[in-house]
């Protein structure tokens, strides 16, 4: 099948118009040894219909978290999304929609993005968010590239940031000329000293997760004290967003540039993507600021209206002298976030994230009862927790599918030595049930395989 | 629906906040709720809520319903807006995107409950590498430019895998994207801009001059952003090639050569592809989109981490993660999933001669409408075949004192969306026209007729383009106060 709308006879029109016979005479300037001949190795197109079967076939090949009781987070977080998201995500004046260039004829995506940066605020506690970035590892990535110059080319990881953000943030030092240190963990958390052992003048930034990969709640301020005192910013990344409900805001506690990812907030994981990055900062750092940026001003009849602004800082003005190439935002995306944390609100975003603490806190104690099972660090925590198990965590996971259950993510898959530890992560749509119903099956399971 | 309606100012959604209002409602809790207190340090509980507003579920479905009133899309209408390929998006990949078998997976899942997604991954791959004349492709990149840097970071990878460290240089034409010389600065590599040629061709007496033992690699558009077919794209890579360095092709412009010729064989080593381009995915507003990037089989080692293989001994999809000489990873997780699979549908119900037809049918519009166009106003390089796409500027009507904005902008009140004004950058009022190829003749022929209206109005009324859009709600906006007095989120104002 095709989308174009051109009969045949339509067709000769338009060749007569141009003044030739065929669409081939309209490839000319391409030489005759470059044409590709032959037919694209493609199978062969199909219709609508048989299209949407071979793709129903073909997800009907994975088992879907909606079969499942969810118990995996590490960056990919599953809470509640409002159906209305989806329909009104689904009106196709925002989706079929481009960058809003002609700001005219776009103030419904422009006021969603300022709704967004308000938002984004909002929950971090700073004073300015751009539109938006790819994902949580590359606003890490892009707030590194904020906090580094000449001079200050260093910057401090926390051990205990995703790993996956960590290689990111490395991929995009790399060849920008920045030097990646890493502060290690200590009980779970990330200590004031093992940031200042690897400070030196050089040193932009320090980078802590908030709560970290394993769950553990840092204490940020400590760690802004310290970086200010060294002359360096404190980059937070925030997990799971919807902490943003229970745990004081980082800007309150001295970070100058907060990160996130608005996944949980936009609907369906999808495998992991598109996801949203979320960056924002303070008054000061604003003009370091990438990406796209909206701001209110007036037409010349004096109405309100929002525009793209701030854009002399972007690659299509200075081009090589741009420190970022993003041109793009997740717009989408963000209208997704602004769209559910409007619905949520002020008092339902709180009390996601307090049902979400206790059904984690719950769910982590049933868990602990379990010969065998203890916490790995004990640390404050939010919706995660990590668990030594007494089998391979791997192992758990398989047997755990039986179940109708997913989880947890086994650390194994980010560093061998931690294959006895599975991340749990539980929000507030696990019932006490489903609960109770994992900590049995996990209890039956480790007593079988201790046997064998 | 009333005309007040679309004429007014939408209040923003913390303004329509009354206490007490709600528009959720969470599962019962049936555990004795946790004293955060007892689990929290007291220093990391947050003291006051976000700010967010309370509103019922009526309010947020017709806040973001009139949102959506005030935004023009290609559902609405004619979107020719050049370089952005925005052609009409399927409904069927939105369905297909939105089934719970890919929409509702964890990316941790174990690997035997992803088989069907990492299928749908692996034949996107093999159906970009066929279409663009690769080895090997990565999904991962999330978007145009992220694929640029994925892809640059490889041809930097490349030379110091082979301890060639002194290729410090890309060279890239004036006519390219903005996002080009930016990509080659944050990869660590210092930009050499060489000039184009009227036509945009690239001058190889420039090009000759400029290569050296220290040039990395060259970025091309082709065809180039002035929508015309690079004829010394053989010399070109010779020249390139010869000198130790790689070519790097920006796919943006792909929907012009699907089945017709291929980056690969035209001698590029490594492209990006946008699927919200030449895909067919929505461009979202802004995104999300996916740039996945192609490779030719010696520089596959490189590719970010994980790759999406087969194992064929063992009918198995897998992640690989084992690539000790890859570039290493460029987001979290794999890719913009649902943008794919958007993709592949696409791929899968068009299949080769879709494609093919896609790219003649998209080339068959831009030269019709350059050929319509072309009685009104100035079209560059008037005698040769454009690709998708053309340029054309106001220059035969210099006199009337009217500026490329102020026929775009002339354009909204006819029901257009504006074609990409002032690029590229070296053609001075260039308004940049795709008309893709799902759009048909009336649409085409109701274009070129208002483009000849505006013109007459230039020479008769010249003050009505100059002061346009006047349908619109909003007049032309003071972008200069924006910028000047950054207002870029609300506050709310405490009543005292």
């Amino acid at each position: 099948m095709n989308y174009i709308p051109v009969t045949e006879l339509e067709k000769e029109e338009m060749l007569k118009e141009i003044g030739i016979n065929s669409i081939d005479e309209l490839f000319r300037d391409i030489p005759e040894e470059l044409r590709f001949k032959g037919e694209l190795k493609l199978p062969k197109g199909l219709s609508e219909y048989e299209t949407r079967k071979a793709l129903i076939k073909m997800a009907a090949k994975n088992t879907d978290m909606n079969q499942l009781a969810n118990y995996m987070g590490a960056g990919a977080y599953n809470h509640y999304v409002p159906t209305l998201v989806d329909h009104l995500l689904s009106r196709s004046e925002f989706y079929t929609a481009y960058t809003p260039y002609q700001p005219e004829i776009s103030q419904g995506t422009l006021q969603s993005i300022y709704e967004f940066q308000t938002i984004v605020c909002e929950l971090f506690g700073m004073d300015v968010s751009n539109a938006s970035v790819y994902d949580g590892a590359t606003a890490v990535a892009e707030a590194m590239v904020m906090a580094c110059d000449k001079k200050k080319t260093e910057i401090i990881l926390s051990k205990g940031l995703h790993k996956e953000y960590s290689e990111t943030v490395e991929t995009y030092a790399n060849g920008m000329g920045f030097t990646v240190k890493y502060a290690e963990l200590e009980d779970g958390i990330t200590p004031v000293e093992a940031f200042e052992a690897q400070a030196t003048d050089a040193t932009a930034a320090y980078v802590v997760m908030y709560p970290n990969f394993f769950g553990c709640i840092e204490d940020i301020q400590k760690i802004a004290d310290a970086a200010h005192a060294r002359k360096a910013l404190l980059i937070v990344s925030v997990s799971d967003l919807s902490a943003m409900g229970i745990l004081e805001a980082p800007g309150n506690l001295g970070a100058d540039i907060v990160c996130g990812d608005g996944m949980p907030f936009a609907g369906p994981l999808s495998f992991s993507g598109p996801s949203i990055g979320l960056i924002a900062t303070t008054d000061k750092l604003i003009r370091k600021l990438p990406g796209r940026i909206v701001g209110i001003t007036e037409d010349l009849e004096g109405k309100r209206a929002f525009v793209l602004t701030m854009q002399a800082r972007e690659q299509h003005i200075r081009r090589e002298k741009a420190s970022s190439n993003i041109c793009s935002n997740q717009a989408l995306y963000a209208l997704a976030n602004n769209i559910t944390l409007s619905t949520l609100g002020k008092y339902g975003l709180k009390e996601m994230a307090e049902n979400t603490l206790t059904n984690a806190h719950y769910c982590r104690d049933k868990l602990l009862e379990i010969d065998g099972i203890e916490m790995l660090y004990d640390q404050p925590f939010y919706s995660e927790f990590a668990l030594k198990l007494p089998i391979p965590a791997r192992v758990l996971q398989k047997h755990l599918l039986k179940h109708e259950i997913l989880g947890p993510v086994d650390m194994g898959i980010f560093d061998e030595e931690l294959s006895n530890i599975g991340l749990f992560f539980v929000s507030e749509i696990r019932s006490k049930d489903d609960m109770d119903r994992l900590a049995l099956a996990v209890e039956v399971i480790i007593n079988e395989q201790r046997f064998i | 629906m009333s005309k007040d309606l679309f004429n007014q100012t939408e209040a923003l959604i913390f303004d329509k906040s009354r206490p007490g209002h709600k528009a959720y409602f969470l599962p019962e809790m049936n555990i004795e709720k946790l004293d955060k207190n007892k689990v929290i340090p007291s220093h990391l509980i947050r003291k006051t809520e976000a700010d967010l507003p309370e509103v019922s579920e009526i309010d947020v479905v017709r806040h973001f319903t009139h949102l959506s009133n005030k935004n023009f899309g290609v559902d609405t209408g004619f979107y020719p807006l050049g370089s952005c390929t925005m052609k009409y998006n399927p409904k069927l990949n939105e369905n297909t995107a939105r089934l719970p078998g890919f929409s509702w997976l964890h990316p941790y899942q174990p690997v035997e409950t992803i088989q069907g997604a990492l299928q749908l991954m692996y034949l996107t791959q093999l159906s970009l590498a066929e279409i663009t004349g690769m080895d090997k492709v990565t999904l991962q990149p999330a978007a145009g430019a992220h694929g640029e840097l994925a892809g640059i970071k490889i041809i930097k990878a490349y030379h110091d895998s082979k301890g060639d460290t002194k290729r410090t240089k890309i060279i890239v034409p004036d006519s390219a994207h903005g996002t080009n010389p930016a990509t080659a600065t944050m990869a660590g590599f210092q930009v050499i801009e060489i000039k184009s040629s009227s036509e945009g061709d690239i001058d190889l007496d420039a090009l000759k001059a400029v290569v050296g033992d220290d040039t990395a690699g060259f970025m091309l558009t082709n065809p180039s952003t002035l929508g015309l077919f690079e004829r010394n794209i053989k010399a070109i890579a010779e020249i390139i090639h010869g000198a130790g360095g790689l070519l790097y092709y920006d796919g943006a412009n792909t929907n012009a050569i699907m089945g017709i010729t291929r980056p690969g064989d035209m001698g590029f080593d490594v492209c990006h592809v946008n699927l919200h381009k030449t895909f067919a995915t929505p461009h979202g507003g802004g995104g999300p989109g996916s740039g996945p990037v192609g490779v030719k089989e010696f520089l596959a080692k490189f590719l970010p981490i994980p790759t999406v293989e087969y194992v064929a001994y063992k009918d198995k999809y897998i992640l690989n993660y084992d690539k000790p000489e890859s570039i290493g990873r460029m987001k979290s997780f794999y890719g913009n999933f649902s943008v794919i699979v958007r993709a592949y549908t696409y791929i899968r119900a068009l299949g080769a001669d879709g494609l093919k037809m896609s790219s003649e049918y998209a080339v068959l519009n831009a030269n019709y409408l350059k050929k319509l166009v072309g009685k009104h106003l100035a079209v560059e390089a008037p005698e040769r075949f454009c690709m998708h796409e053309f340029i054309c500027t106001p220059k035969n009507i210099h006199e009337t004192g009217v500026h490329t904005l102020d026929i775009a902008k002339r354009m909204i009140d006819y029901g257009y969306h504006p074609p990409t004004i002032y690029f590229p950058l070296i053609v001075e009022e260039a308004m940049m026209i795709e008309p893709t190829e799902t759009e048909g003749i009336e649409t085409l022929k109701e274009f070129a007729d208002v483009v000849a209206a505006i013109v007459n109005e230039c020479r008769t009324d010249a003050e009505i383009v100059k002061t346009a859009p006047h349908t619109t709600y909003l007049r032309r906006l003071d972008e200069v106060k924006a910028a000047r007095e950054p207002n870029l989120r609300y506050r709310r104002t405490v009543k005292a």
